[in-house]
């Protein structure tokens, strides 16, 4: 494992190892680019050839499109090949982003996504030949239910933060439908921030409330705050430092008891599948990221799938269409709801991920619990292994995640953030920083099932010499990283004067046999 | 099982380093009452071989074989191996959302393209890293519309796709957006004289769609001039982006809804897509989605980050711009390779072969007695039909021949039963428009 091996701050040398490679300047693809290279060709045209100006009025028509590429097909795998080298990612190494669950993303799932028969299929074709594509949704929607023991489900939602905000309309339109859609939605301080903004969109009004010092709700308080003005709890259970909820049973009680519903955000769901289900404990609308719990591939950013699981009061108001059975066993989607919130987006949802997402789920069948468990054993394993260094400030048992802070390293000046960029010299990607809020410098980590006994122990001792690093040498930790292709970016100048795209410019160098064009002088 | 690196001796051997007698001791958290005593009834465990089995038997199930001319928002386009090669590189698809820069410098480099294109194949000045998809794009665009004007009510064309206003709807229903819809003339394109001062009142936005849901290209510079002669924006939406090949950007829109699966992405019973929304670089602090940005590091060497992140739920909470936090990047990467491998020349070749395929198939089927061209504007690739008989029999007698029939305007439209869209774009062979039309003139030679 020579790429755990510390680099200190001089720039590794060896010819054989990619760091080399990553130091290899990459140009954008725009400044690669020379009139009439091309990358790709298209069959020739069967039927007449139109010219545009005679289908449409020039008027119509577009210019060149300056200073688009033009590359030829190397030029196009060797860029983007490039690019990536300078991206860190699971297929490396640990990742261990707190709340992110960045776990193993079974590559037979990018296989079956692409076959002929599901990848070609068009979202308004008829039922008839839907067949295949309908039952994939229906099973994994029977899965989902299973897990989490929930009533009914919908699939459209596609990220967890648009399931956020249908499970919120839902919510709305079953009070609207009790005559009063109330005004307010309850959020712990812990929560993360797409909680808030979805709130809003949904015509909600914001209610944060406390934690108690144990890092939990604190019923009592909860009991002051749920008037007949609040429509619902929002939840992540086990929340953002990793600890489930002890009192859920009577969290549930105290909101139903006034007539408000429980919504859990199920981005925690990896310490829970196999174990407990939200369904049994009180939850009433839950939303569950596909990218996270279900392995779908992260992709730099999306695309994900946030499904929105409810009971049973609340299913009529479930977005359209709606998978339904046929008596005769055939699969439809159907519109028809008249009580229905209405459509978050456009055609069935996600359905690539969706059906990476049941792959997934076929793998392990009821063997999930084992990933739980390995999840939860590998976050622990850390957690023994790291809380004599670093400061614990909640001491509950964690689930999938720990979260620590850096209150001994910050007497040295340094700061979680430094630790965070010390990681990436030692094979890592950072954890998650600077979250959840209710821990000031919060070093928030996730190992997932993923990591085997030696990657952990490798990040133990990753963190434990950081740790010794902050004491001795802490000027090394506040610089890192040292080994990357470029160092800490100026976030503030990109802020302060955004450029956000590349502007074609008078070619500084011309190809060789063309003369210059005069320029005129200004 | 496969995806877990532990074996069970690596698993007693951890729990006792940390003093746990069993597994279960974990969990003790958890309410007794609520821990599962019994497994799970899941189907599996599976083996690989068993999930490929189980996939192609599904997929056995769908259209193979059938030729189709759908469009209406989700289209067939050639995309090249290479596309599928790049972006399944382990470093695209398994990392994460670009946070720390300095190790995900390949994904930040190719937003920053992605954004590039997209202003370059919109006309406009900015364009963001992706929402999810068209519909979502353009309802985003309408609340940032409503920000930027502190107006309320939104102004839409009938002819904007009827999924995209049902999505609009859904969210304009909670925020007290007013959403007055204008129809459409004879050409197709939305009624210009129906734009009344009443209609704008408190408007804070006119939204189109072109080529709009009928196919028929939209005078957005006109539109524009109209919608802010009232103190409105424009929001064009574009949901068949290869049109953008060769047609003229909506340029004089304000805010640009852009639906992205043209651009290399596969149909994919309805996503992962891609939105986009671009627009003018005075707006951009009021533009949801992430941002990717050019700047320096401390050695002077140029590199990218995430910016403008105070516009973003994670920064700030319920006063985003947005609550969209996971996007659809990976498709990006996609359309940036297959953009990247078209290229100037490629783009605006396929193009031109969409607007000659659906030339050559809407002259066919208008040689069938009965059928005619229901909209005089100009098309791209799509174009509406007025047929002598309802769309939806003839499209079931067109599905026993194995042909996916047009769209249905009936489906969104209850007055437009006899109309359908027709698409044809490069990947729609000579043989399968001409046994389409022989098909369908077979058909409408038979009494009803």
């Amino acid at each position: 494992m020579s790429e755990k091996t510390p680099v200190a701050n001089s720039p590794v040398e060896d010819s054989r190892s990619a760091a080399r490679h990553i130091s290899r300047n990459e140009g954008l693809i725009f400044e690669r680019s020379a009139p009439g290279k091309r990358a790709f060709e298209l069959p020739p045209l069967d039927v007449p050839t139109v010219k545009p100006s005679a289908a449409v009025d020039a008027s119509l028509l577009r210019d060149e499109i300056a200073g688009f590429p033009e590359v030829s097909e190397i030029e196009v795998i060797r860029h983007f090949t490039r690019l990536s080298t300078w991206n860190y990612a699971i297929d490396l190494g640990m990742y261990p982003l707190g709340s992110c669950t960045m776990k193993y993303n079974p590559r037979v799932n990018e296989f079956v996504a692409r076959l002929e028969g599901l990848a070609t299929e068009h979202p308004l074709q008829p039922a008839e030949v839907s067949q295949g594509c309908l039952r994939i949704l229906q099973v994994l929607e029977k899965c989902l239910l299973e897990i989490t023991g929930m009533d009914a489900v919908t699939l459209q939602p596609t990220a967890g933060a648009q399931g956020e905000l249908t499970g919120l309309l839902l919510i709305r339109a079953l009070l609207e439908s009790r005559g009063n859609p109330r005004r307010k939605v309850l959020i712990p301080d812990s929560a993360h921030g797409t909680n808030p903004a979805s709130v809003v969109i949904a015509g909600y009004e914001v209610q944060n409330i406390k934690s108690n010092d144990r890092g939990q709700l604190d019923t009592d308080h909860l009991r002051e705050y749920v008037t007949d003005d609040v429509a619902a709890l929002m939840l992540t259970n086990p929340s953002t430092i990793g600890v489930f909820e002890e009192r859920i049973a009577e969290i549930a009680e105290i909101l139903h008891s006034r007539g408000a519903m429980l919504y859990m955000d199920g981005a925690n769901m990896n310490a829970l599948a196999g174990v407990t289900r939200p369904g049994d404990f009180g939850v009433d609308v839950m939303h569950l990221n596909l990218h996270k719990t279900f392995s779908t591939p992260h992709g730099g950013g999306g695309p994900g799938a946030g499904p929105v699981l409810v009971k049973k009061i609340l299913e009529p108001f479930l977005p359209v269409p709606r998978l339904v059975e046929r008596a005769d066993g055939t699969l439809a989607l159907e519109s028809h709801r008249p009580q229905s919130i209405g459509r978050v987006r456009a055609f069935a949802g996600n359905f690539g991920v969706l059906l990476r997402a049941l792959a997934y789920t076929l793998a392990y069948g009821p063997g999930i619990r084992q990933a739980t468990e390995d999840a939860v054993l590998n976050a622990n394993y850390i957690r023994k292994n790291l809380e004599s260094v670093y400061d614990l400030p909640y001491g509950l048992a964690s689930m999938h995640e720990v979260v620590f802070s850096d209150a001994r390293q910050k007497k040295n000046g340094v700061g979680t953030m430094d630790i965070a960029k010390r990681l990436i010299d030692y094979g890592f990607h950072p954890y998650t920083t600077a979250f959840p809020l209710i821990v000031p410098g919060a070093l928030m980590i996730e190992p997932t099932e993923s990591e085997s006994r030696e990657e952990c122990d490798l990040f133990i001792a990753a963190m434990r010499a950081i740790a010794e690093e902050a004491e001795l040498n802490p000027e090394l930790v506040k610089t890192a990283p040292h080994s990357t292709r470029v160092g800490r970016l100026d976030e503030t100048a990109a802020a302060r004067k955004p450029v956000l795209r590349w502007h074609p410019k008078q070619p500084t160098e011309l190809p060789p046999g063309i003369a210059p064009a005069v320029v005129p002088s200004a | 099982m496969r995806y877990l690196p532990k074996s069970d001796a690596e698993r007693r051997s951890m729990l006792a380093s940390i003093c746990a007698p069993s597994i279960e001791t974990l969990f003790e958290s958890i309410p007794e009452k609520f821990r599962l005593r019994e497994p799970l009834k899941l189907p599996g465990p599976l083996s690989e071989a068993e999930i490929i089995d189980f996939f192609r038997a599904r997929a056995e199930e769908n259209s193979k074989g059938y030729a189709s001319f759908l469009g209406a928002g989700v289209y067939s386009h050639l995309r090249s191996v290479v596309t599928d090669a790049l972006m399944q590189r382990g470093e695209f698809l398994t990392s994460y959302t670009p946070y720390q820069a300095e190790i995900s410098q390949g994904t930040l480099q190719a937003i920053f393209e992605f954004q590039t294109l997209m202003c370059q194949l919109t006309g406009q000045e900015v364009a963001n890293a992706s929402m999810y998809d068209g519909s979502t794009a353009l309802t985003e665009a309408a609340l940032m519309a409503g920000r930027l004007t502190g107006r309320q009510h939104i102004v839409i064309a009938r002819s904007v796709h009827p999924e995209y206003r049902q999505v609009l709807a859904t969210y304009a229903k909670q925020i007290g957006v007013d959403v007055r819809e204008v129809g459409f003339t004879a050409t197709g394109q939305l009624d210009d004289p129906a734009l009344s001062e009443k209609i704008f009142d408190g408007a804070a936005a006119l939204i189109v769609q072109s080529p709009n849901f009928f196919g028929v290209i939209e005078p957005v510079a006109a539109l524009a001039e109209n919608a802010h002669a009232h103190g409105a924006l424009l929001i064009t939406a574009v949901a068949e982006a290869v049109s953008l090949g060769v047609l003229r950007p909506p340029a004089e829109a304000d805010i640009v809804a852009l639906e992205g699966q043209s651009l290399g992405i596969a149909p994919s019973y309805g996503g992962p897509y891609l939105g986009v929304i671009a627009t003018r670089e005075k707006f951009v602090r009021q533009m949801p989605g992430r941002l990717a940005g050019q700047t320096t590091d401390a050695a002077g060497r140029r590199g990218f980050v995430l910016t403008l992140a105070t516009r973003e739920q994670h920064i700030r909470r319920e006063r985003a711009t947005s609550n969209i936090c996971t996007n659809e990047a990976l498709m990006a990467l996609a359309a940036t390779i297959h953009l990247c491998l078209l290229g100037r020349e490629g783009l605006r070749e396929m193009a031109t072969q969409n607007l000659a395929k659906a030339r050559f198939l809407c002259g066919e089927l208008k040689k069938i007695p009965g059928v005619r061209q229901a909209f005089s504007g100009p098309y791209f690739n799509e174009f509406t039909l007025e047929f002598p008989r309802s769309v939806r029999m003839i499209n079931a007698v067109l599905l026993r021949e194995k042909i996916v029939g047009p769209l249905s305007l009936g489906v969104y439209y209850p007055e437009l039963t006899k109309r359908a869209v027709v698409c044809a774009t490069e990947t729609t062979s000579r043989a399968s428009m001409d046994r389409f039309a022989e098909t369908v003139a077979r058909i409408l030679a038979r009494p009803v």
